[in-house]
């Protein structure tokens, strides 16, 4: 474990800036810490925590300069590395002879700072999806740099633990911090940690230090603001697709889709054709969708999950049962933004464990109760 | 100390493109019925006409200039791969742009994608073909397959139904197969919802027909396609004829925008349609065929 | 192409205060490109020069909310290959279908010396009350980038594509901070159409539904959640008869809280 003071941490950031990579880390804008490009240390929300509930988030002010003593805000690496919009494709027309291009373009690579456990996972899960499918996802992953942040503050809608993936980082960084009052113990687990932490005068941690970073994660495990048991997945989801409660959650939910937005590791797109009004040059761009909205299983002459509870049942059974399937990973990171960011505050947490409740209930039609 | 170059992390790029797409000149429109059209196609790289192969039931991404890709499986001879057919109904936003299509236009191409029909695992039974409406055209390559090697089979079945005369794709060619292909050992059957004066053959749908073959299921492996209604009876019909579910294969349609299972678009239950699919063992899928709005 | 072989376009304007031809005006640099693409024959907002029919695409922005205008818009479909409906007033009736549930008389016996000059009908209505619409554009105004996306489809022969997603699922895409989670702002964000690009939410402001209702809208859910961010079921009411007030999902929303209003009144003593 090596040992980093603020300034030195600060240094760090500047020389990541300083050797051409587009640094993403926490900073605060519209009442949120949201993970934006910054310029430096500078921009982390010093001195800033948040309370998040179900529907709730508001930003509190802290006593202190601690920059990482929250848990997250709206967004994760998701944005940066599988961009909400994004031209896969040209296309073009000249005298009747068509071409497509589709190569990843060679933007600046990425920095990210401050990553969560949660997130670190979420990518790892993205990973599964994307890495050998998409080049412009490969391109951009392999090349970015990753500082994590072990977790000091979860958030009230957090469950990593339940779900195994922190508070503690355990993968997908090249440094993990843990911020202490005057600095920072930083766990190097690359040979590109290796190289960044060079770049900045370090020194070993001492065992105080080492047992401090220890107590921050150990305090945190005992803070989570939700739990979830997910035993006997994905079978649990599958034998309850006529449970109840999926009518009784869709007379809650706006199928807005912000849960499916904010999720670190929903992958679910839609390509959508343009085409310049001149006629010659046409795009295929990648946009976020969610299996919320109707159109999303559109077929000829009809929408296959016409129902609100259908949605809904399709979008909580993928994430916590057929991802397993899919790509032998659970779909959700417990990083709990979909019961932050719902607007009337649907907790998945609450939902399972009330199916879990009543394991095996059908819903029975209304004329067959009648009769 | 400062002496690391932090440049030195980069990872050199790699000219990764994806799926590549091909592009391919429209040869031929053939009109199959009121709104659905055959589109003959070859590539136009020389490289591509000779290397581009696909599977019966396969399905290629076309992709139309301005408008869009869709998924469409082909419909030709894959022992041809030189030149392609797609069979497509004008029934949205992409198929209906494929009307204004015209020979010489150009369009491209992404495939094959997804599991073919399993004609390798029907060989020294009999095979049975049932396709209802356009759902005969992902399974036309599959005919074409069989014949050919028709000698695998003990006896080969090919049943055809759809709502009227005028809505029965290829009908020159089930005439035709229906006419000369018997002596080859090709039994073709065909039946429309509503017959009109000059409809020589059955009425009725297509289930009607699974009497009159005297079907022996034990021996036989079905390949099922057609309009969700078509495939739901038929399936009941092959169930109550008590053949072997691990026998009976059926092709699935879902909403498709990537065909490289990273859309998310075409999930039925656990199953990318595009990846997993379209072709699936009956016994895979027939749970999940049950539940309402999957 | 040739003025001859270009699409003629056409456009006309009934109840509406011509903003969303003004989109089309402000659309500068895109505008030379429209001009080489199509013929644009009739556009009232920037030119009195009126060729007659037939039309390959029609524009019609406002509501029917005067008797001539049922008459005129029959025949302006019947020279159109191709109707769109532009902007919230020729999708959902407009502002002014805030009447439809008033007396409209009263209001002209009010506001005018003269009324019996004024000739009006007792409702504002969308076009596709009247004739057959190929495609509405909604909007208050309509969002210029949509209406060269569909233009420039229609180019290449394909019908347009128009997302019925909510406004959420574009306001998370360009990142903004939800006013409603991070602010408690009443929002109609959750039920209404996308297309605007979230305008509103990117200002920090709730959204006003000016899309119109996405497909399709859980408008009950909604309303429970601004009445417990403390607005009174009432203003609830009021946000849901608005700008697309008139489109039937809000309408049915703005009722049902009343109704429950209602209820709540009775039951209260």
């Amino acid at each position: 474990m090596r040992y980093l003071d603020r300034e030195a941490f600060g240094k760090l950031v500047d020389a990541l800036a300083g050797a051409g990579y587009d640094l993403i880390g926490p900073t605060v804008r519209d009442g949120a810490i949201v993970l934006d490009h910054i310029d430096g240390a500078e921009d982390l929300p010093s001195g800033v925590g948040e309370e998040q509930g179900p529907g709730t988030y508001r930003l509190t002010s802290r006593d202190d300069d601690m920059v990482f003593s929250w848990a997250h805000g709206p967004d994760a690496g998701k944005r940066f590395l599988f961009p909400a919009r994004e031209v896969l494709c040209t296309a073009k027309r000249n005298d009747g002879q068509l071409t497509v291009e589709c190569r990843p373009g060679d933007e600046r690579p990425f920095a990210f700072v401050g990553l969560r456990s949660c997130d670190l996972h979420a990518i790892a899960v993205q990973d599964r999806v994307f890495l050998d499918a998409d080049p412009h996802y490969a391109r951009r992953r392999e090349r970015a740099l990753f500082i994590g942040v072990n977790c000091a503050v979860p958030g009230g809608t957090c469950f990593c633990t339940s779900m195994g993936t922190g508070p503690k980082c355990t993968i997908g960084f090249d440094l993990a911090l843990t911020e202490l009052p005057g600095g920072f113990v930083v766990e190097v687990s690359s040979p590109r940690g290796e190289q960044m932490i060079e770049v900045v005068r370090s020194r070993e941690a001492t065992e105080e230090e080492v047992r401090a970073a220890q107590a921050v994660t150990t305090e945190a495990e005992g803070q989570m603001g939700r739990s979830l048991d997910v035993a006997d997945m994905p079978e649990l989801l599958y034998r309850n697709r006529e449970h109840p409660r999926w009518k009784d959650v869709a007379a809650r939910c706006l199928a807005c889709g912000n849960c499916t937005s904010a999720c670190p590791t929903c992958f679910c797109h839609d390509i959508v054709e343009g085409m310049s009004i001149t006629g010659d040059t046409a795009t295929r761009t990648r946009e976020w969708a969610s299996c919320f909205s109707e159109e999303f299983s559109h077929i000829v002459g009809m929408e296959i999950r016409k129902s609100r509870e259908s949605r809904y049942r399709q979008w909580l059974t993928h994430k916590f049962a057929s991802w397993i399937d899919q790509f032998g990973t659970s779909g959700c990171v417990g990083c709990g933004r979909c019961i932050t960011w719902c607007p009337v505050g649907i907790d998945v947490t609450e939902e399972i464990t009330a199916i879990r409740a009543t394991d095996g209930e059908v819903e029975v039609a209304e004329e067959v109760m009648a009769s | 100390m400062m002496a690391v170059d932090l440049r030195s992390l980069e990872v050199p790029p790699e000219s990764a493109e994806g799926t590549p797409t091909r592009v391919a000149t429209i040869r031929r429109i053939v009109q199959e019925t009121p709104d659905t059209f055959t589109y003959w196609m070859t590539f136009r790289d020389p490289v591509d006409r000779a290397t581009y192969r696909f599977a019966p039931g396969q399905l290629n991404m076309l992709y139309l200039f301005g408008v869009g890709e869709i998924p469409i499986s082909v419909a030709s001879d894959p022992e041809l791969p030189a030149r392609i057919a797609h069979t497509i109904r004008s029934t949205g936003r992409v198929t209906d742009a494929f009307r204004l299509l015209k020979p010489g236009d150009q369009v491209g191409v992404r495939g094959p994608f997804g599991r073919p029909w399993p004609l390798r695992e029907a060989r020294g039974g009999d095979l049975m073909i049932v396709a209802g409406g356009l759902g005969l055209a992902p399974l036309r390559s599959a005919i074409y397959q069989a014949i050919r090697h028709r000698g695998q089979f003990r006896r080969l079945m090919v049943l055809v139904g759809a709502r009227g005369p005028e809505h029965m794709l290829y009908r020159q060619e089930l005439d035709m197969w229906n006419q000369w292909m018997q002596f080859r050992g090709v039994e073709t059957y065909l039946t429309v919802d509503v017959a009109d004066d000059q409809w020589p053959y059955d009425e009725g749908v297509v289930t009607t027909l699974f009497p009159k073959v005297r079907v022996d299921p034990e021996w036989t492996t079905a390949f099922v396609c057609g309009p969700e209604i078509m495939m739901h009876f038929a399936l009941r019909g092959l169930r109550d004829m008590e053949f072997p579910m691990d026998q009976v294969w059926v092709s699935m349609e879902r909403n498709m925008q990537c065909a490289i299972r990273v859309c998310g678009h075409c999930q039925f239950g656990p199953k990318f349609v595009c990846a997993d699919g379209p072709v699936f063992r009956y016994d895979e899928v027939a749970d999940l065929m049950e539940v309402h709005e999957l | 192409m040739s003025a001859s072989t270009k699409p003629r376009v056409a456009v006309f304007k009934m109840a509406s205060c011509d903003g969303c031809q003004l989109q089309i005006l402000d659309a500068e640099e895109a505008l030379l490109d429209l001009a080489g693409a199509i013929n644009i024959v009739n556009f009232a907002e920037a030119s009195s020069y009126m060729e007659p029919g037939p039309y390959d695409v029609t524009l019609v922005e406002g509501s029917i909310s005067a008797p001539e205008q049922i008459e005129q818009v029959k025949e302006i479909r019947e020279q159109s290959k191709f109707l769109i409906a532009i902007g919230a007033c020729a999708t959902s009736g407009g502002i002014q279908a805030l009447r439809n549930t008033q007396d409209a008389g009263a209001f002209v016996r009010t506001i005018y010396p003269t009324p019996e000059y004024v000739k009006t009908l007792a409702t504002s209505t969308p076009i596709a009350d009247h004739v057959r619409v190929d495609l509405e554009l909604t909007g208050c105004p309509i969002d210029r980038g949509q209406l060269l996306g569909a233009l420039s489809a229609l180019l290449a022969g394909a019908m347009p594509r128009i997302s019925t997603s909510s406004v959420c699922v574009e306001c998370k895409r360009r990142g903004y901070v939800c006013v409603l989670v991070a602010k408690g702002e009443p929002c109609l964000g959750p039920v209404t159409r996308t297309g605007c690009g979230a305008l509103c939410p990117a200002f920090g402001r709730g959204c006003y539904g000016c899309f119109g209702p996405s497909q399709p809208p859980n408008t009950d859910a909604l309303g429970r959640r601004l009445v417990d961010l403390g607005l009174p079921s009432k203003l609830v009411a009021d946000k849901f008869r608005f700008i697309t007030g008139w489109a039937p999902a809000f309408r049915e929303a703005a009722d049902a809280i009343a109704d429950g209003r209602k209820d709540e009144e009775v039951a209260a003593p």
